[in-house]
């Protein structure tokens, strides 16, 4: 196992081709949650746990399921109802555990299944060619920890925006979009490291 | 019994009380400076400025003029526009629009048409700084907002540097390999309109800090994050491409931006420990970016970069009150 690899695809994944902020995936949580830290991380754990459980699962699915018995037109579907399955899996925790934060999450805890970050991950382990699952798991645990901290982020800038002069009609979304293509212009910065 | 002093002891006394008391004590807050306002800022900013605008115009003659005549101009107008819209008064006083439209003017290359320059002046006013609310609410340093833009936008151009009236070189002593020290030092060499000459930098940097209107920290931690991680440079790249720690700290816009990009005081941390963190996280990128990425500079992003960091340094190096709680709950 070549760890100077896996740590190469971690960072790629996390900060270089950042899911949010390079491939602009991901928006609505990025958008919904983003309002209080604490919530914006609470989502980015959700957001990272159903990442990585979907990517390993899904990555088993289609090496030992899909490929073998040539069903691979069946993909989006069993990618769909393998994530449904684990966020399921989140919200049932998340109430037993953490009803506060449950609460706070309202609808965007069930949208995470819609959430094209995670679809786009699991797709994304095939279109990159990763070979093994070490490989599969390590990218869709750091795609996870890239959508926690574009979120954090965003929701450390709107807490203080909270304070500002915002123009009426830029107030919200809007304003959250701007700054996230401000984001977007920092993080081409990064462009080229890691090969 | 008379009151004339009859010892020397009682002389001193007498003398003393004359003077005034030894001990004046008076309520909080002390302000020991009424005149430190944002107007008294930006004019020492503006002063400190001046060295960096006479390299650049010697340097570069009638193309530095007309960039900065062009990016001041255009942010002028913008803010206008803006405040005009809003109907609040005109902001023009406090010389913040002036000081972004200088900074980008620095930190072009020279000889980029005017049309770019001005539309990176607007954006840097307008999507910088205007749409958060005006200055002081803004969470990016405006002039580097723009900068980006025009990065995005115009990549060619941007990363075309021509060389000053007289020398000989073309590319930027970041891409060519490093220039002597030397001539970094003086400023005869490629680069973007204000970052060539180090020692003009250097000299109105000092005259910011010594008038507080930067703070010390951000610029230390920004040179030392520099110097920490330039000796990578050396393993990672071959001989010929490989700057060495000084080449680092003096090409580029290393310098401009510690003395006078990351020290705004608006978009960077509010907390000492804050700012060291600010200072060394964008001297470690740049050189980062630098070494690593496709980006021959990595100044702006790493700015950019920790300006979006600054809210939440903020939240966690808040210092805890003497006797305290750890945590609010």
């Amino acid at each position: 196992m070549d760890i100077g690899h896996l740590v190469a695809i971690a960072i790629t994944a996390a900060v270089i081709q950042n899911i949010v902020l390079t491939y602009f995936m991901g928006i609505c949580p990025f958008l919904g949650v983003s309002r209080r830290v604490d919530m914006a991380f609470g989502m980015g754990a959700a957001v990272t746990f159903v990442n990585t459980a979907a990517g390993v699962v899904t990555y088993l699915l289609q090496a030992y399921v899909l490929i073998p018995y040539h069903l691979e037109f069946l993909q989006y579907v069993v990618f769909i109802f393998v994530i449904a399955a684990m966020v399921q899996l989140v919200e049932m925790y998340l109430r037993k555990f953490f009803p506060r934060l449950y609460d706070s999450f309202g609808i965007y805890l069930p949208l995470i299944t819609t959430n094209c970050a995670i679809l786009g991950t699991t797709l994304l382990i095939w279109i990159k060619g990763f070979g093994t699952l070490a490989q599969a798991t390590v990218f869709s645990a750091f795609v996870g920890v890239g959508f926690t901290l574009a979120i954090v982020i965003m929701a450390g800038i709107r807490e203080e925006l909270d304070f500002a002069d915002v123009p009426k009609a830029l107030r919200g979304p809007a304003i959250t979009l701007m700054i996230a293509a401000i984001l977007a212009m920092a993080f081409m910065g990064f462009a080229g490291i890691g090969g | 019994m008379s009151d004339q002093p009859t010892t020397p002891a009682e002389a001193l006394l007498a003398a003393d009380a004359a003077a005034g008391p030894l001990l004046e004590t008076t309520t909080g807050p002390h302000l020991w400076e009424r005149a430190f306002t944002t107007r008294r800022m930006m004019i020492d900013v503006l002063i400190g400025l001046l060295p960096v605008t006479a390299a650049a115009v010697w340097f570069f003659r009638a193309a530095a003029v007309c960039q900065i005549v062009t990016c001041v101009v255009a942010a002028l107008a913008a803010e206008y526009v803006f405040t005009f819209a809003r109907r609040k008064p005109f902001s023009l006083l406090d010389g913040s629009g002036l000081i972004t439209g200088l900074i980008l003017a620095f930190s072009l290359p020279p000889g980029l048409p005017p049309y770019m320059s001005a539309i990176g002046a607007i954006v840097a006013v307008a999507l910088g700084k205007m749409i958060f609310g005006g200055l002081g609410y803004n969470i990016f340093n405006p002039a580097m907002v723009g900068r980006a833009f025009l990065m995005a936008c115009f990549t060619a151009e941007m990363t075309t540097w021509a060389a000053p009236v007289g020398a000989t070189t073309g590319a930027t002593p970041l891409a060519a390999g490093g220039a002597s020290l030397l001539k970094l030092f003086e400023g005869n060499v490629a680069g973007s309109l204000g970052e060539t000459s180090a020692a003009m930098i250097i000299l109105g940097g000092l005259w910011l800090l010594l008038r507080k209107a930067g703070d010390w920290r951000l610029t230390a931690g920004m040179l030392i994050g520099v110097a920490l991680v330039a000796p990578v440079d050396h393993w990672a790249r071959e001989s010929g491409h490989s700057l060495t720690v000084l080449q680092h700290l003096l090409s580029g816009a290393v310098l401009l931006g510690a003395f006078f990009i990351v020290t705004d005081p608006v978009s960077s941390p509010l907390t000492k420990p804050g700012r060291w963190i600010f200072g060394l996280g964008v001297g470690m990128l740049t050189v980062v970016i630098r070494i690593f990425g496709n980006n021959p500079e990595g100044v702006m992003f790493a700015v950019l970069v920790m300006n979006a960091m600054t809210p939440l340094l903020n939240r966690w190096t808040q210092p805890r009150p003497v006797g305290g709680h750890a945590k609010k709950e």
